[in-house]
């Protein structure tokens, strides 16, 4: 099964990847990506830019309304995604709670969709 | 009576329930579903009575024998349960116990049945990760929500599994027994594996803490004393408490008061607690008089010789490895296998340790956070700089604990 983890960060974190790279946010987030590829269960993943980078589009009575920043107004802020193959929901629990993010923001765990996908493709 | 004083009442009733339903439910869930195998109807029933008496025992005061009342109140609660849920397919014994019910008057002593109860939770046909929740819930009444945030699923997850667990204790035959000598030490190891399960801290050497289930650590010495209580001859189940409680020793030691881990070797063992290190060691020597050692008491007496270091000021680490040779003998897991390779390290150097862990198969521990804590460490000591920095890496990636994670950032520079 294929596993989304969704990784939520508080501002304070966003910050700390501004970094000269040798503080424990960095520390933390190589190592755990390393952990997570000699796993053999990582698939792919990536940070996303910063919040405020983001621009979300609605259509609206066929108008376009733009609005600067993230979907959503929360403090916390959907910061990367890791996808994994993994055997069950509590393998994937496992990783999350390695994630260095779930001590200061939360890491939602959603297992991706196939037959969804398989009925549009 | 004035508010405030009837507010004092209402306080010191509440605590009497609790004080009561601590005691006595795994006792009161143990006794009603024995005969019918149905736990979840018991649990039901022993919560309608104390809902029961949290509303009676204000107004009326609390009863002289708050357990027989209790008993009495949840008995009536599962003949009504039971009767409810199972007309349609309600089995002889049932029938049988209803019958015997309605025509019993209240005994003053009832059976305690909870040894049954704890062997069934670890029955070999129920799936072995649902044991220790099992226990947790049907001995002490934890609710599913605190299980499972210990157990890393979520609570309606928990909930289900528990359910089901409960289903196949009524309906799959599953006897309210204790084993016949021929399979007790069988039996009776996957019930100190489960209580233990609920311990967690498995091993705290050098770097690494294996966490899962820690915060249940007081439940498993709870269930661990109520196990001693009912088998009071048998020396493993000694071994199991004298290691949690030499374990529970040291737990306000291991960390600093800024809330950093500090690994066993640079405890302040003048942190430890003296009365459970005593009263440790006491289960250990009645255990090891009764000649017939085990896993739980060599573990024991390997944190035995740790704890000695609160008198002598040092550790004997011959008498350590002397302990882990017999272990891996009995108890080859990848647990033991570290904390054996951290030991050989200490009684015989970093090289000799290092040894030991590139015995272990190189798959079984990819995910396995102590084995790469102390490879990390031993590197280090061999001023192995670049392969010391990627073991600590794989260690602080399967980290859960922050302070653990924040420890080994430190240790790797």
């Amino acid at each position: 099964m294929q596993f989304a983890l969704l990784i939520y960060e508080p501002p304070e974190a966003f910050v700390a990847r501004k970094s000269d790279g040798t503080d424990s946010y960095t520390g933390a987030w190589r190592a755990y990506h390393k952990a997570l590829v000699e796993s053999g269960s990582y698939l792919a993943g990536d940070p996303l830019e910063v919040p405020e980078t983001g621009t979300t589009l609605r259509l609206k009575e066929g108008k376009r309304r733009v609005q600067d920043g993230p979907f959503a107004d929360t403090k916390e802020q959907l910061g990367g995604f890791i996808i994994m193959e993994l055997p069950s929901l509590d393998a994937a629990l496992d990783w999350a709670a390695r994630c260095p993010t779930a001590a200061t923001g939360a890491v939602e765990v959603r297992p991706l969709a196939p037959a969804a996908k398989h009925r549009i493709t | 009576m004035n508010g405030s004083g009837q507010e004092d009442t209402h306080r010191t009733t509440h605590r009497t329930i609790e004080r009561v339903a601590r005691e006595s439910y795994g006792r009161l869930v143990a006794y009603l579903s024995s005969q019918t195998r149905d736990v979840a109807s018991a649990e039901d029933a022993l919560s309608n009575a104390l809902v029961a008496a949290l509303k009676a025992w204000p107004g009326d005061g609390v009863p002289q024998n708050p357990e027989a009342w209790l008993l009495t109140a949840a008995r009536r609660s599962f003949i009504d349960l039971v009767r409810h849920r199972q007309v349609a397919a309600a089995s002889e014994p049932t029938l049988q116990l209803l019958r015997e019910e309605r025509e019993m008057t209240l005994p003053a002593e009832f059976p305690d049945d909870r040894l049954k109860l704890l062997f069934v939770c670890a029955h070999p046909a129920i799936d072995s990760s649902m044991h220790t929740p099992l226990m947790l819930q049907t001995v002490l009444g934890l609710d599913a929500a605190r299980i499972a945030h210990a157990f890393l699923v979520s609570p309606t997850t928990m909930g289900q599994r528990l359910v089901r667990a409960k289903t196949k204790i009524r309906d799959g035959g599953i006897q309210f027994e204790v084993p016949q000598e021929r399979e007790l030490p069988q039996r009776l190891d996957a019930v100190l594996e489960a209580i233990y399960a609920a311990f967690g801290i498995g091993w705290d050497d050098m770097a690494g803490v294996d966490q899962s289930g820690r915060e249940l650590a007081e439940e498993a010495i709870w269930l661990g004393r109520v196990l001693l209580q009912l088998m009071p001859r048998e020396a493993e189940v000694r071994g199991l408490l004298a290691l949690m409680l030499h374990c529970e020793a040291r737990r306000t030691a291991r960390r600093g008061q800024d809330g950093r881990f500090v690994p066993l070797s640079e405890q302040d063992s003048q942190q430890w607690s003296l009365p459970l290190i005593e009263e440790a060691e006491r289960h250990l020597a009645e255990a090891s008089s009764r000649g017939r050692t085990g896993r739980f008491q060599l573990e024991a007496a390997i944190q035995s010789v740790h704890a000695e270091r609160a008198r002598s000021g040092r550790t004997q680490w011959a008498a350590i490895l002397l302990f882990y040779e017999q272990l891996i003998r009995i108890s080859p897991t990848l647990g033991t296998r570290t904390g054996y390779a951290a030991a050989v390290a200490e009684g015989r150097g970093p090289e000799a340790g290092l040894g030991v862990l590139d015995a272990i198969d190189f798959e079984s521990v990819s995910c396995y956070q102590p084995y790469w804590a102390v490879r990390a460490h031993l590197l280090q000591r061999l001023a192995k700089t670049s392969e010391a920095a990627d073991a600590f890496d794989r260690a602080i990636g399967l980290t859960e604990d922050p302070a653990v994670r924040q420890f080994l950032l430190q240790r790797r520079g």
